[in-house]
C-alpha cells in the first residue's frame, strides 16, 4: 500500500465513483429506481459505519441500529423545531445533527458496552439495543409511538442554488454528497493511527496493551465514531422518508445491517458497499416478487457464513489474484459449467418453497384443490404434478451440482495451490 | 400478602421455565464457547412441534416426542452447520446461529403461518389446583413446576452422578485431555448441543400452551434468556438458576404493580416534579425494560455476573 493518503489513482477512483453516482439518475429515471438508489446510498453509509466495528475493530454488535435511530429521531425533531425559519441550506446540513446524536449516543452507551470485547460485547449490545427499543415505545412523546414522527423536508420560500430538496432526484443528490463525504472520512480514518490501532486491538489485544495502548479506550473511540456515522445515515433516512418510526432503532434493523456488512465482506473497505447495494436490491426487488424472500435471504446468509466467510469482496479479491497470476482463464470454463446446475438447483428449491408457501398460506381458502398462481403459473396444488416436477428439478440440480462441483472444486484447489505456490 | 404469594408462585413458575432455556444455553456456552443465538428458536420449534403432534395424537405423546425431535434437529445443526462454521472462529459461529434464528422464524412463518396457533392446555390439566386466599392456582402451573423441577433434578443427577456426566464435565475444561484419553469429543459436543436444544424444546412444549404459540415467541424470550446468562455470569449454571428466578419474579411482580415512579419516590420520601413523562410512568409500563436495566447495572458494578467465575 502506498504510504501517501492522497495518490493520483486514488483521486481518480474516488472522483470516478462520485461522478458515476451523480450520473446514475440520468440513466435510471423512474421514481422507483431513484428511491431504490436513495435507499442504497443511506445503507452504504450505515453498513460502512458498522464495519468500523466488525471489520476494523473486531467488535460484533447486535445493537448498531440504536445510533442510526437516534440520529434519525434527532434530525426529525430538529427539522420540525426549525419549521418555517429555516431554508434548504439548513436542511442540507441537518444530517450533521443526526451525526452529533449518534456521537452522543456512542459516548453514553459505549462506556457500558466497550468494557469487554468478543462475545460479551455482542451480548451487551444486544441487551442495550433491546433496552433502547423498549424505551422507545414507553415515550410516545419523543418517539411517536406506533405511528412514528413525521415532518416535511421542504421548508422556507427561497431555494438554495436552485435546490429545495422537494423532488426525489434532488434528495438523491444530497444523499450522494453526504454518503461521499462520510465514505471518504471513514476511509481516511482507516489510515490514521487510531484506525491502525483498532486493527491491532482486533488482532491481538494483549500485545496492543503491551505496546502501551489502552484497548478499552480504542474500542470506545471506535464505537463513538462509528455511532457518529450511523447517526448521519439515520439523519439521511429521516430526510429521505420524512417519517421516522421506532422500527429504525430495533433489533431487526441491527440485524439487517449486520447481514449486509457480512455478506459484502468485512475484510475489505469496499465490502460493505457491495453488501449494502446488493441486499437493498434483493430486499426491494425480490421482496416485491415473493413473500418468502426473508427465507431466501436467511438461507443465502447461512450459505455465505459456511462457504465464503470473507463475503463477496473476498471472492472478488481471489478472482483478481487469479487474474493477475494468469490463472483466471483456467477457471472460467469451470465457472460457466457450474452456472447451469446451480441454476437448476435454485429453480427446484425456489419451486418447492413457493409451492409450500402457496399451499399453507392459502389454508383458509379452499385448501389446495383450487388452481393457485405460483410464480406466475396456474397450478393445481392438490395434484402431485407440480410437486413431483419441483422435486425432480431439485434432485437433478443437486446431483449435477455435486458432480460438476467436484471437478470444479479440484480445479479450484489446483489453481489456488499454484497461486500460493508462486507467491512462496 | 395475597398479591405477594400469588405473584411469587407465578414468578417461580416462569423463572423455572426460563431456567430450562438458560441452563441449555449455559451448558452449550461453557462447553463449546458458542453463544447460541438460535436457542430461543428451538424453544419455539418445541412449541410448534408439540402443537402439531397434539393435534394428531394428543398432548402426552407430544410431551415426549417433541423435545426429542427438537434435540435431533439441534444435533443435526451442530453436526452439519456449526462444526463447519467452527473452522472460521467464534464470530462465524455466532453469525451462523444468528442466521439460523432468522431462518427458523421464516420456516415457521412458511409452515404454520404468521398468526398464533391454537395450542391448548390438555383438558386433564385444565382446572384449579388449590385456592390461596381468593385467587385460584391452576393445575397446569403446578404441572409446569413439576416438569421443570423434575428435569433439573435429572440434569443435575446426569451431570454429577453418571459416567457420561463426568466426561462432559471434564470436556468442559480440558477437551484436549479428554480426547487424548480416547473419548470422542466432537460427539460429546454434538450430544451436549442436542441435549441443550432438547431442554429448550421441552420448555417450549410446556410453555407454548401456557403462554401463546406464535412466530414472535422466540424473539420475545430470546433476549431475556441472554440477559439471564449475563446477569447470572457466563458459564455458571448456579448463576443462571438464581438469575432465572430473579428475572421471572421481577417480571411477574412488575407487570402486576400499577404504582407510578412518583409513588415509588414518594415512599422513599422524595417528591418528583409532577407532569414529566418519566414521573408518570407506572411500574407496569416499565416492566419490559427492567431486565435490561438490571443487566446494565450488573455490567457496571459486577461485570462477571452474580456467580460468574471467568471474566470474558
Amino acid at each position: 500500500m502506498s504510504s501517501r493518503l492522497v495518490t493520483r489513482s486514488r483521486l481518480l477512483l474516488w472522483g470516478g465513483c462520485l461522478a458515476l453516482a451523480l450520473a446514475l439518475p440520468l440513466v435510471f429515471k423512474s421514481g422507483f429506481l431513484i428511491s431504490l438508489l436513495c435507499q442504497m446510498g443511506i445503507m452504504v453509509v450505515f453498513s460502512l459505519s458498522y464495519n468500523m466495528l466488525l471489520g476494523q475493530t473486531g467488535l460484533l454488535s447486535f445493537g448498531h441500529a440504536v445510533y442510526y435511530g437516534l440520529g434519525a429521531f434527532a434530525t426529525m425533531h430538529t427539522l420540525n423545531a426549525i419549521g418555517k425559519d429555516g431554508g434548504p441550506l439548513v436542511v442540507a446540513l441537518l444530517p450533521a445533527v443526526g451525526a452529533c446524536a449518534g456521537l452522543a449516543g456512542g459516548v453514553l452507551l459505549g462506556y457500558v458496552t466497550t468494557r469487554k470485547a468478543g462475545t460479551t460485547f455482542a451480548m451487551i449490545t444486544l441487551g442495550i439495543g433491546e433496552l433502547v427499543a423498549a424505551c422507545s415505545l414507553m415515550f410516545p412523546g419523543v418517539f411517536g409511538g406506533e405511528g412514528g414522527v413525521s415532518g416535511n423536508r421542504v421548508i422556507g420560500k427561497e431555494s438554495f442554488l436552485g435546490f429545495t430538496w422537494g423532488p426525489q432526484v434532488e434528495m438523491y443528490g444530497l444523499i450522494v454528497l453526504w454518503a461521499f463525504v462520510c465514505t471518504v472520512a471513514m476511509f481516511a480514518l482507516t489510515q490514521t493511527p487510531l484506525g491502525r490501532m483498532a486493527n491491532a486491538v482486533r488482532d491481538n489485544p494483549e500485545r496492543a496493551e503491551f505496546v502501551g495502548y489502552d484497548t478499552e479506550r480504542v474500542r470506545l473511540l471506535m464505537v463513538i465514531l462509528s455511532g457518529m456515522f450511523a447517526g448521519a445515515a439515520g439523519g439521511l433516512t429521516a430526510l429521505n422518508y420524512e417519517i421516522v418510526t421506532a422500527e429504525t432503532l430495533n433489533a431487526h434493523t441491527s440485524g439487517v445491517v449486520l447481514l449486509m456488512t457480512f455478506v459484502g465482506g468485512i475484510g475489505f473497505f469496499y465490502g460493505p458497499i457491495i453488501g449494502a447495494i446488493l441486499i437493498t436490491v434483493m430486499q426491494i426487488v425480490i421482496g416485491g416478487m415473493t413473500h418468502a424472500w426473508l427465507l431466501y435471504f436467511g438461507l443465502f446468509f447461512l450459505f455465505m457464513v459456511l462457504k465464503a466467510p470473507g463475503g463477496i469482496a473476498s471472492l472478488i479479491a481471489v478472482q483478481r489474484n487469479l487474474w493477475n497470476a494468469g490463472l483466471f482463464g483456467r477457471m472460467l470454463p469451470h465457472y460457466l459449467a457450474m452456472a447451469l446446475p446451480v441454476l437448476i438447483l435454485l429453480a427446484g428449491l425456489v419451486g418447492l418453497v413457493e409451492l409450500t408457501y402457496a399451499l399453507l398460506a392459502g389454508e383458509g381458502v379452499g385448501a389446495g384443490d383450487t388452481a393457485t398462481k405460483v410464480l406466475g403459473m396456474q397450478l393445481k396444488l392438490g395434484s402431485p404434478a407440480p410437486w413431483v416436477t419441483a422435486l425432480a428439478v431439485t434432485g437433478t440440480g443437486l446431483i449435477l451440482t455435486r458432480w460438476i462441483g467436484n471437478r470444479a472444486g479440484a480445479a479450484w484447489n489446483a489453481a489456488l495451490a499454484t497461486l500460493h505456490g508462486d507467491k512462496a | 400478602m395475597e398479591f405477594v404469594a400469588i405473584s411469587l408462585l407465578n414468578g417461580i413458575t416462569y423463572g423455572l421455565l426460563l431456567f430450562m432455556l438458560s441452563s441449555g444455553l449455559t451448558l452449550i456456552f461453557s462447553m463449546m464457547g458458542i453463544l447460541n443465538f438460535a436457542h430461543a428458536s428451538f424453544y419455539m420449534l418445541g412449541a410448534y412441534f408439540a402443537y402439531q403432534i397434539s393435534s394428531w395424537v394428543g398432548f402426552w405423546p407430544g410431551l415426549l416426542v417433541a423435545p426429542l425431535l427438537v434435540g435431533a434437529v439441534g444435533a443435526a445443526v451442530e453436526r452439519y452447520g456449526l462444526r463447519r462454521a467452527h473452522r472460521f472462529g467464534h464470530v462465524a459461529e455466532l453469525l451462523f446461529t444468528f442466521g439460523l434464528a432468522f431462518v427458523v422464524e421464516e420456516v415457521v412463518h412458511l409452515i404454520w403461518g404468521k398468526v398464533a396457533v391454537d395450542y391448548r392446555i390438555p383438558a386433564e390439566l385444565d382446572g384449579t389446583l388449590f385456592t390461596l386466599f381468593d385467587t385460584s392456582f391452576p393445575i397446569y402451573k403446578g404441572f409446569m413446576m413439576l416438569i421443570s423441577v423434575g428435569m433439573l433434578v435429572a440434569l443435575y443427577a446426569l451431570l454429577t452422578r453418571t459416567r457420561i456426566g463426568l466426561i462432559i464435565q471434564a470436556a468442559l475444561t480440558k477437551p484436549d485431555m479428554v480426547e487424548a484419553l480416547g473419548h470422542n469429543v466432537p460427539r460429546i459436543f454434538m450430544l451436549v448441543f442436542g441435549g441443550g436444544t432438547a431442554l429448550a424444546g421441552l420448555a417450549g412444549v410446556i410453555g407454548g400452551n401456557a403462554f401463546v404459540t406464535e412466530p414472535g415467541m422466540a424473539a420475545a424470550v430470546g433476549s431475556i434468556v441472554f440477559v439471564i446468562v449475563v446477569v447470572g455470569g457466563l458459564g455458571s449454571l448456579g448463576g443462571a438458576f438464581v438469575a432465572s428466578l430473579l428475572i421471572g419474579c421481577i417480571q411477574t411482580f412488575s407487570v402486576a404493580l400499577s404504582i407510578s415512579i412518583t409513588d415509588v419516590f414518594a415512599l422513599a420520601g422524595v417528591s418528583l416534579p409532577a407532569g414529566s413523562q418519566v414521573a408518570r410512568l407506572t411500574i407496569t409500563q416499565l416492566a419490559p425494560v427492567l431486565p435490561y436495566l438490571l443487566m446494565v447495572a450488573i455490567l457496571i458494578f459486577r461485570p462477571r455476573g452474580l456467580m460468574g467465575a471467568r471474566e470474558s
